[in-house]
């Protein structure tokens, strides 16, 4: 009898310390570093912020395809135009990777627990 | 059963092709004409099979030692030269070649050649490495598998695969590990209305001897030019139509 309990004490104690740990080290939400600019006095990007928040990546697999197998060239929904408005520059001034921890991609990508793979091809840094 | 040894049937598909653009004429409304889609294209619309781009290459103006488009050509892609020279990604080779009989030498730059039956795309299991609308031959490293049939059916070597991880590629030209990649013609250029970084470095050189423009328009610098003087594709016979000619071999 005294062994059951013995065990069950343990084994509360160990769920609560658990629970108090996690509810201590809950991964943070996103800090994100703020875009460049602005698209209009009204909306921040090129679609509403809850819609680029859940639908970014369909519209950037949309223009991969029109871009690469068509040649069409607009700046909408670019992969290119995202990092030159949404990256962040170091203190001399210059660009950090977008893909590096806390800026603007990862650390968002971090949080969810998704793993971007556009940066073993694309450029992580504003150009032309 | 289907006998796959049968060459294919290149003017039955010409006759279906011509014919269904004829029916295509027909309905074109009044008052639209066909020469206007020649003309500069907005980013917004897709590339046409009105254009066809090419490029004319004169080996007698194409200098012995001189590499000044493969240097441009590395330096618009990024592409670096590393210890490991047989692994590094060419995009153009400088070719110097001897005519055994005669001892006649010369010199040209040897690139995609853009085939119009490119070997490349028939032999790719994704889909991956496709003929635009308007003839360049690329590869859509999205949808690249890395298995590099490409590679081997190529007749030019115009080919390399990506052995080890990229870092700080140019934005119009994204490029990584685990993916065959090429000559695109300078596509991102091109899509602007520019001009491939080889041909002006050519020029910039002072030796001319690359022109590109479109082969489609009789009005092009190119096109007059293959009209007026004898070019020649390599491995004409393999039935390919490269848009690549050179004059000279």
């Amino acid at each position: 009898m005294g062994k059951v309990l013995r065990r069950t004490a343990l084994m509360l104690f160990a769920a609560f310390s658990v629970a108090a740990a996690a509810a201590d080290s809950r991964v943070p939400l996103p800090d994100l570093p703020r875009a460049r600019h602005q698209v209009s006095a009204t909306q921040g990007c090129v679609e509403p912020t809850e819609v680029m928040r859940k639908n970014h990546m369909k519209f950037l697999l949309h223009q991969r395809d029109d871009t690469v197998h068509e040649g069409v060239r607009t700046k909408k929904h670019s992969l290119v135009e995202c990092i030159n408005c949404h990256s962040s520059d170091d203190r001399d001034g210059k660009p950090i990777a977008i893909n590096a921890p806390d800026q603007f991609c990862q650390s968002c990508h971090a949080y969810a627990g998704v793993q971007m793979d556009c940066f073993q091809c694309h450029a992580t840094k504003p150009g032309s | 059963m289907i006998n796959t040894s049968e060459p294919v049937n290149r003017d039955r598909r010409e006759f279906i092709g011509k014919a269904a653009a004829s029916v295509a004429l027909l309905a074109l409304a009044p008052g639209v004409k066909l020469v206007d889609l020649v003309f500069a294209r907005p980013p917004d619309q897709p590339v046409s099979n009105a254009m066809r781009w090419g490029m004319l290459i004169d080996s007698s103006k194409c200098a012995q030692g001189c590499d000044a488009c493969v240097r441009a050509c590395d330096e618009e892609f990024g592409l670096e030269r590393s210890a490991r020279r047989e692994l590094d990604a060419h995009y153009i080779r400088k070719l110097d070649v001897r005519d055994e009989q005669t001892g006649r030498m010369f010199s040209l730059p040897m690139l995609c050649q853009h085939c119009e039956h490119p070997p490349c795309v028939d032999v790719c299991p994704t889909g991956a490495s496709f003929k635009r609308a308007d003839g360049i031959v690329l590869v859509d490293k999205h949808i690249c598998i890395g298995c590099r049939y490409c590679m081997m059916a190529c007749p030019y070597k115009a080919r390399s695969f990506i052995h080890e991880a990229l870092h700080n590629q140019k934005p119009y030209a994204p490029r990584g590990i685990g993916t065959v990649e090429s000559c695109t013609f300078c596509v991102h250029r091109v899509d602007r209305g520019g001009t491939p970084a080889c041909v002006e470095a050519c020029a910039a050189a002072g030796h001319d001897a690359m022109v590109f423009g479109d082969l489609n328009d009789a009005g092009s610098d190119i096109a007059q030019r293959e009209r007026a003087t004898s070019s020649q594709q390599v491995r004409a016979d393999l039935g390919l139509n490269t848009a690549v000619r050179y004059e000279g071999i």
